[in-house]
Parts: C-alpha cells; sequence; structure tokens
C-alpha cells in the first residue's frame, strides 16, 4: 500500500466505478461507498447523494417506502450491496451461512433489478465469503429472459481487488489487484472461478489531489453520518484544507 | 377484509396502560430503530410478560424486537431484517433464530411496504417488481407469482395484503383530539391505515387541534387511525426522536455487549427493564 489509507484507496475504485452517474443511493453501515461518492461531489461532479440512514436532513419525506419507490421509476442510477457471501454468479447472500442466521436481506431482492447498476461491495476478501455458491440466495445476480430486471451487477470490489460483471457470460473478470497482493493470492482467496486477463494491473492509488480531498472535505462529510470511521481512518492525519 | 375501525382515540395515563392493550398473539407492526419506535411500551410489554406475539417489521427491526425476543415474548417474526446497526447483529433474535426458538418469515422491504399499501387500500394484494430468483419466494407460500394480466409473458410478485392486528409506535407530539405527528416518518401512516388498532406513545399531548396548523398538519397522522395514546416522556430512549433527542448510542452498544448472553441479558431486563424507576434514561 501506498502513502494512503486502504479505505481511501477504496474510496477512489467506488468513485471510478460510480462515474457519471446522476443519482447515487447508499445503504446503512457504508462509510466507503459513502466516501467515494463524498469524492465525486469534492470534485464539483453535481452527484446526488441519498444516505438512507443519513441522522439529519435525510432525504426522504415519504417513509422508507420512498427509496424503494424511487428506484423502481427508474430514479437511482448506483445501488450498492455486499453479502456475507457472494458467488461467481453474483448471487448474494445475507440470510445465514455457515449455521450462522445473519440479520437478513433487507432491500436487495428488489434493489438488485431495479436499480440502473449494483455495485458490489465487501471489504473481506476470503473463500468464507466469495464462495461457489451461496448458502442462500437474498438477491440473483442474473435473471433469466422475460424477467424484468432493469438493473444487475457492475462490479465487485473487495479489500484485495477489483471484478467487473459480464452479463453474457454471467462470471466475474478479475479486473486489477490492489497494490501489496498477487494474482495467486487473489485465486487462494477467491473460491469461484473467474476470467481473467494474462497480464492483471495493479488498482491505480489515489492521486495527490484526490489524497487532499478525501482528507479535506470528504473526511469533514463522511465524519457527520460515520464518526467512527472518520477517526479510524484520518485521525493521525493532519486535516487537509 | 374485514372491516377496519373509524376510531374515538382514548387517552391513557402511561404506557404500561397501552401495553396493557396489546394481547398475546398479537400481529404487532413495529417500526425500525430509526423510525419511533415506542421503547417505553416494548418495556412495558417486558414486564406484563407478553406472550406468542407476532412481530412484523417495517421493514426492518432492531433493539425494539430483540429485547422482546429475549424476554419470551416471541412466537414469530416477519420482517426484512433484524440488526442492531452500527452496534452489530441482534444477539437475542440470532440465537432465537438458530435455535428454532422462534420462527422468522423472511422478507424484503418493499414487499413488506407494498402488503400493507395493499391493505391501506382495502385490495388484497399489491405487485412488485424484482424478487424472483431470491429464496426468499420459495419460503413464503403466501407470496404469488402471476403473469402479468396487462401484459403476457411477464411473471410478476404479489404481495398479499397484511392487517396488523396492532400497529405501535412513539411519536413526538399527540393532541387532545388524537391526532398525532409523525413528520417524515410517513412509513409509520401506512401501517396505521392499515392496521386494526394503532397504539401512540407520546413526548408531549398538545392542547388544540393540529390539523388546523398548515404546517403541522401535513405530517399529522389523524385521530380517525389512532386507537389510544399516551403520554411516555423519553420514550424512545435509548433510541432518539429526530429533533428532539439522539440515539444513545454509548448504551445501544452497552445492550450488544450484554446481550451476546443469555446471563448478560438477563443482568440488562433486571438493571433497564423490570425495574421501573429506571427504564426510561436519567438524562
Amino acid at each position: 500500500m501506498g502513502p494512503y489509507a486502504k479505505e481511501e484507496l477504496l474510496a477512489c475504485v467506488i468513485a471510478r466505478l460510480v462515474g457519471d452517474a446522476a443519482h447515487v443511493a447508499v445503504g446503512a453501515a457504508s462509510p466507503i461507498p459513502a466516501a467515494g461518492c463524498a469524492l465525486l461531489r469534492a470534485r464539483g461532479l453535481p452527484l446526488r447523494v441519498s444516505l438512507l440512514h443519513k441522522r439529519s436532513a435525510n432525504p426522504f419525506t415519504d417513509g422508507s417506502r420512498e427509496l424503494f419507490d424511487l428506484a423502481g421509476q427508474g430514479r437511482i442510477d448506483v445501488f450498492f450491496l455486499g453479502g456475507a457471501q457472494i458467488d461467481g454468479e453474483a448471487n448474494i447472500n445475507l440470510v445465514r451461512a455457515e449455521g450462522k442466521r445473519l440479520p437478513g436481506s433487507f432491500g436487495s431482492a428488489f434493489m438488485y433489478f431495479a436499480a440502473a447498476r449494483t455495485i458490489l461491495f465487501r471489504e473481506e476478501h476470503s473463500r468464507r465469503v466469495l464462495v461457489p455458491r451461496v448458502e442462500f440466495v437474498s438477491a440473483p445476480g442474473w435473471s433469466p429472459p422475460g424477467v424484468w430486471r432493469r438493473g444487475g451487477p457492475q462490479a465487485l470490489v473487495t479489500g484485495k481487488a477489483v471484478f467487473s460483471w459480464h452479463r453474457e457470460r454471467r462470471r466475474f473478470r478479475l479486473e486489477s489487484i490492489h497494490p501489496g497482493y498477487d494474482l495467486g493470492e487473489i485465486r487462494a482467496s477467491t473460491g469461484f472461478e473467474f476470467d481473467c486477463a494474462a497480464e492483471v494491473p495493479a488498482t491505480i492509488g489515489p492521486t495527490s489531489e484526490e489524497i487532499t480531498m478525501l482528507r479535506g472535505p470528504v473526511r469533514r462529510e463522511i465524519a457527520l453520518n460515520y464518526p467512527e470511521f472518520a477517526r479510524r481512518v484520518w485521525a493521525q492525519q493532519p486535516e487537509a484544507a | 377484509m374485514d372491516r377496519l375501525p373509524a376510531n374515538a382515540t382514548r387517552f391513557d395515563a402511561d404506557a404500561e396502560a397501552l401495553a396493557e392493550r396489546i394481547p398475546d398473539g398479537a400481529l404487532l407492526a413495529l417500526p425500525p430503530d430509526y423510525s419511533l419506535p415506542a421503547m417505553a411500551v416494548v418495556r412495558a410489554l417486558v414486564r406484563r410478560r407478553a406472550r406468542n406475539l407476532r412481530l412484523l417489521g417495517v421493514p426492518v427491526l432492531g433493539m425494539c424486537a430483540d429485547l422482546l425476543i429475549g424476554a419470551g415474548c416471541v412466537a414469530e417474526i416477519e420482517t426484512s431484517a433484524v440488526s442492531l446497526g452500527e452496534a452489530g447483529l441482534a444477539p437475542r433474535f440470532t440465537e432465537a433464530a438458530e435455535r428454532g426458538e422462534i420462527t422468522v418469515r423472511d422478507a424484503t422491504c418493499p414487499m413488506i411496504h407494498a402488503a400493507l399499501q395493499a391493505a391501506e387500500k382495502g385490495v388484497p394484494f399489491m405487485p412488485l417488481r424484482g424478487v424472483l430468483g431470491s429464496d426468499l419466494v420459495a419460503g413464503r407460500p403466501d407470496w404469488k407469482v402471476i403473469d402479468n394480466p396487462m401484459g403476457h409473458g411477464d411473471p410478476i410478485l404479489l404481495a398479499p395484503a397484511i392487517s396488523p392486528d396492532v400497529a405501535l409506535f412513539h411519536a413526538r407530539w399527540a393532541d387532545r383530539s388524537g391526532n398525532v405527528w409523525l413528520g417524515r416518518r410517513r412509513e409509520l401512516m401506512t401501517i396505521a391505515h392499515a392496521a386494526k388498532a394503532t397504539l401512540v406513545s407520546c413526548e408531549a399531548l398538545r392542547e388544540g387541534d393540529m390539523l388546523e396548523d398548515e404546517l403541522l398538519a401535513p405530517g399529522v397522522l389523524a385521530s380517525v387511525y389512532v386507537s389510544a395514546v399516551a403520554e411516555a416522556p423519553h420514550g424512545a430512549w435509548p433510541l432518539g426522536v429526530a429533533g428532539a433527542y439522539p440515539v444513545d448510542d454509548a448504551h445501544l452498544a452497552a445492550y450488544a455487549r450484554a446481550a451476546k448472553t443469555r446471563e448478560g441479558f438477563a443482568r440488562y431486563l433486571d438493571e433497564w427493564v423490570l425495574t421501573p424507576r429506571k427504564s426510561f434514561s436519567p438524562a
């Protein structure tokens, strides 16, 4: 890793994937996706970010169903989902794994279909998480022809690598490996098969401009809703302007 | 569907009196921890040893449900998730589900909203996009898939209407006419519209009629839906009321630690729930 925190690298990866979206919704306990979106806004992009669990000035006035109605209308370009397990067909499991009961599927079974793009994000990259087949499909990664589906997975971002999703092949493709890891490590810690080029590049780290923004406006914005996260990642850094 | 009542709101003395109105075995609709949970009434339910409650999370649940499950008040739960958010897993829910002590009917958030919207309109079901191919569908024989009658070769999922026996939540204000101010927490209006009875604890009772105030009225649940109201200052604690007091994160974290074991949970109940004088925040 370079002179930046892993969380800063991941926020930059997320920002690149979100790209020119107009409206992103970010769920609970997602400080890194929120930081990626805040970075795009800090660059002056007119990105609308709806933080679902924002403690004040929450964007919704029609109750918690409004997010789903917005998604159903097609007004959400990018959503983020994780999973206790994620498999090679981009199915996610939030219900039960290895004999353990998990919290539950939340809105995933709808949002994965209705948001134009979903970025799968899970920091832990291990065979425990990235499995050949999820034990329970909370939300499927693809749907057969004839089943209504506006969107689906765009990419899978972990603490070690970035995969893109290829709908026709129903497979992930390894796009880049974060500094400090190699292909052998990725293969050893991924429980499903994936495509990859002969030479897989390293994930591009944050530029000095991005670092300055992350430690300034992004940090201030994130601290409002994720104070613990902001302390953990940035407590040792002098605050940038 | 049975007829739902036009209520003449009763005014109860306190949270205990509201808890007395919730019979054992009731289908009890509750909001998430971030949306005005009636924690004082939940603690009163534990004290009155409520049994066999069937909880409906609209659309998810947290500490509110974990407390009832740990105290043995719950037989069944329908929800999209149970979690303590930043404080982690809901430990009593997790253990009860793993041991099969409660029945869990897994759902996904918009299906629960749709089911309540169907009841709100007095229609038998509401269609929803997505979800097909999720294992949730196989676990829910009450959910039906039909071919979209407005098109063809287009399967679509139907949420059956749900009319909870009781909707229970907290509010910042109620007034002497029985109206309740919910502000932006409009999912609570949907629950109340769909429920056979709605019980509301509130921070304060106001004189007059909030429907006469153009600024307050859009956030008001009209008294026709409200069965009973009681004042319970700080009644959402340790959870928060937006604009009044924040979530007591330290208490929630302490609960999450204590509730990891049955013994720790029992000690928590003794200290914070079964002893009425300590059952709300001293703050």
